[in-house]
């Protein structure tokens, strides 16, 4: 992304965010592309930003409560980490039900995201998504055998999208110019 | 890289989270055995040989203004690289997948500005020749993110 794009898309992203202060933006520019990596971390950042420790503690906390910080803490690279299968699960379910199977395959570790979706007719029945990352192709259809099984999907239809090639891979960069090592925000993992 | 017990150990404890206090590290360490010059050390380690892309917060995206869709497009095989190029070339497209079905081209839009997806993808359209399926999120399930190495 050029700076010219990128800096409109950051004047446009500032005007959306009336709702955190000034403050909590220099933080948030201060920590998206990772914390600092000393014994009090959240003190740097302080002096970094003229405040003191305990006010970054509190800010850090109510952006977590807020949820704008879904979560502190690791991103892996699946693919590094022996995570090779990565497969998109589709199902086509009654509208009156989507929250329940939402809820049901969202509660095992290794579906990754899960998400409802609005069909596109007629080429495209599915409405909820979910990602599955798998150590191998096998894994990952044994698992939705399981899922099946356990949240009694039997008679709903479902396809599987394995992913063949990643073509690009790079998370979004909220407030800062510096381009990171492909940020990536957990909401998105669409990622490998 | 090879990892060992303790890099797994760690890599599992902090997709849980990351504690909000004065020593974080110092907790962590604690709770695994560690001491907190250990931990950074692994960290840091672990950062450089990029198994871990990143260590630090994960935002949601639409609280900080934004707005992102999956998008999906049915390519004809010969045709492939050239379309992937064409999308691939808007800043707004964060990742693009190919995948095995008739719906062979998957990638998210992402923009600052809701309004600007629906011309991202008319964009798209005009450039490729080809159409878009847009699936917005409408609904977002609780999931653990947690994959144990």
């Amino acid at each position: 992304m050029d700076m010219k794009t990128l800096s409109q898309q950051l004047q446009s992203i500032n005007r959306h965010l009336a709702e955190l202060d000034a403050v909590d933006d220099a933080m948030i520019r201060a920590i998206e592309n990772g914390l600092p990596l000393c014994s009090r971390p959240y003190a740097q950042i302080a002096d970094q930003l003229g405040i003191d420790e305990p006010e970054v503690l509190a800010r850090l906390a109510a952006l977590q409560q807020q949820g704008v910080i879904k979560r502190m803490g690791v991103v892996v690279r699946h693919r590094e980490l022996g995570y090779r299968a990565n497969a998109m699960l589709v199902w086509d379910v009654p509208d009156d039900r989507v929250g329940e199977l939402g809820r049901c395959l969202s509660q095992y570790d290794f579906i990754t995201l899960c998400y409802r979706r609005p069909r596109v007719m007629p080429d495209w029945p599915y409405n909820l998504f979910c990602m599955i990352h798998g150590k191998s192709r096998e894994d990952v259809l044994q698992r939705i055998d399981w899922l099946i099984e356990q949240c009694h999907l039997e008679s709903l239809p479902h396809h599987v999208l394995f992913s063949r090639r990643r073509f690009k891979q790079r998370g979004a960069v909220y407030r800062s110019d510096r381009k990171g090592d492909e940020p990536v925000i957990q909401d998105k993992r669409y990622a490998t | 890289m090879q990892l060992d017990q303790i890099d797994r150990q760690i890599i599992n404890s902090l997709q849980e989270g990351f504690p909000i206090t004065e020593q974080p590290y110092a907790e962590v360490a604690e709770q695994l055995s560690l001491s907190e010059n250990e931990l950074i050390a692994r960290l840091e380690r672990l950062l450089a040989d990029r198994v871990l892309t990143r260590f630090g917060p994960m935002f949601q995206a639409e609280k900080l203004g934004g707005a992102f869709t999956l998008v999906a497009m049915s390519v004809r095989e010969d045709d492939f690289e050239r379309v992937a190029e064409i999308v691939n070339s808007f800043p707004e497209v964060a990742h693009n997948y190919e995948r095995e079905h008739h719906f062979n081209m998957w990638f998210v839009v992402a923009t600052d500005d809701p309004k600007r997806i629906d011309a991202v993808l008319t964009e798209i359209e005009l450039d490729s020749g080809y159409s878009c399926y847009n699936m917005p999120k409408q609904d977002e399930y609780f999931v653990k993110l947690k994959l144990v190495v």
